[in-house]
């Protein structure tokens, strides 16, 4: 499964604009765990690629999440082709 | 094409997503108020009412009250899901309120003091709905569109800080969308 990382803001300064991952083919004998297979464990996946994204994805103020281009909570599913972005909480206006 | 879902004592126009995204407009171009406000209005005797609310860069000193440097500001976004939010929020708003045009710019890139930030204006029969509409967008454009404020002054340079105070002002309209600032409701579970 295919998903196309984006990153913004402080996340971004410290892990660049984003990462094309692809993610093992869920199989019966791995867990969740090995196997992201929702946003929030997506970013649990990312955070143990590196020490930098583990710094970047695990920041105290509030990761937010979208699943194609759309706000979305750490269970949302995960679906091949799916543009995900993690941000800090926006600041606009 | 467009689809057409023509509100009886509403608008007589297109209520669509699409026709929402028309309403919207984010980059680096600055705008003109009097301009935008004229073309709401054109060939639309119905309205009785416009409200605008424009949102400008502050200054900020950073920790150094007494800091003679200039702050600036960097806005950043998300190209896409920036446009497609606003225009939801918009279709939320041609639903709640009795409102005719609505217009909606948001600048994007680096910005100095005192420039202009935001537009947002709305066009209705009665003031009520105008004045409302025109809070409700703007209470919800800052807790849900994708904008990332950086301000820098004498080469100290920040993220701002999404405020508490702003996700109460979006919740006093009674939706259920997670809270921005503080809120857990996106965290992870684990």
């Amino acid at each position: 499964m295919k998903i196309q990382v984006r990153y913004f803001a402080s996340v971004r300064e410290q892990l660049g604009a984003g990462e094309q991952v692809t993610l093992p083919e869920p199989a019966e004998h791995l867990t969740d765990e090995s196997t992201p297979q929702t946003v929030g464990q997506l970013r649990e996946w990312l955070a143990r690629q590196s020490p930098v994204h583990a710094t970047a994805l695990h920041a105290a103020k509030g990761l937010r999440m979208a699943f194609n281009q759309t706000l979305c909570s750490a269970d949302q599913p995960l679906a091949d082709g799916a543009e995900v972005a993690f941000f800090p909480p926006v600041t606009g206006g | 094409m467009a689809s057409s879902d023509i509100t009886e004592g509403a608008s007589n126009g297109d209520r669509s997503f699409e026709s929402a995204l028309s309403c919207v407009r984010v980059g680096p171009d600055d705008f003109d108020l009097s301009t935008e406000v004229a073309a709401l209005r054109a060939g639309e005797p119905g309205v009785g009412a416009v409200v605008s609310f424009v949102g400008t860069v502050r200054e900020w000193r950073g920790d150094q009250a007494d800091a003679a440097m200039p702050s600036t500001l960097e806005l950043e976004h998300y190209p896409g899901m920036t446009e497609r939010s606003i225009a939801q929020l918009i279709v939320k708003a041609w639903q709640r309120f009795d409102v005719r045009g609505v217009r909606v710019i948001h600048r994007v890139g680096p910005l100095a003091v005192s420039d202009q930030i935001v537009l947002v204006a709305v066009t209705s029969a009665h003031r009520t709905q105008a004045f409302q509409c025109a809070e409700f967008l703007m209470d919800w454009l800052k807790t849900q569109a994708p904008f990332w404020k950086k301000e820098s002054a004498g080469g100290e340079g920040r993220w701002v800080d999404a405020r508490t105070a702003d996700d109460d002002a979006a919740a006093r309209w009674g939706h259920v969308a997670p809270a921005n600032a503080v809120g857990t409701a996106l965290a992870p579970k684990a």
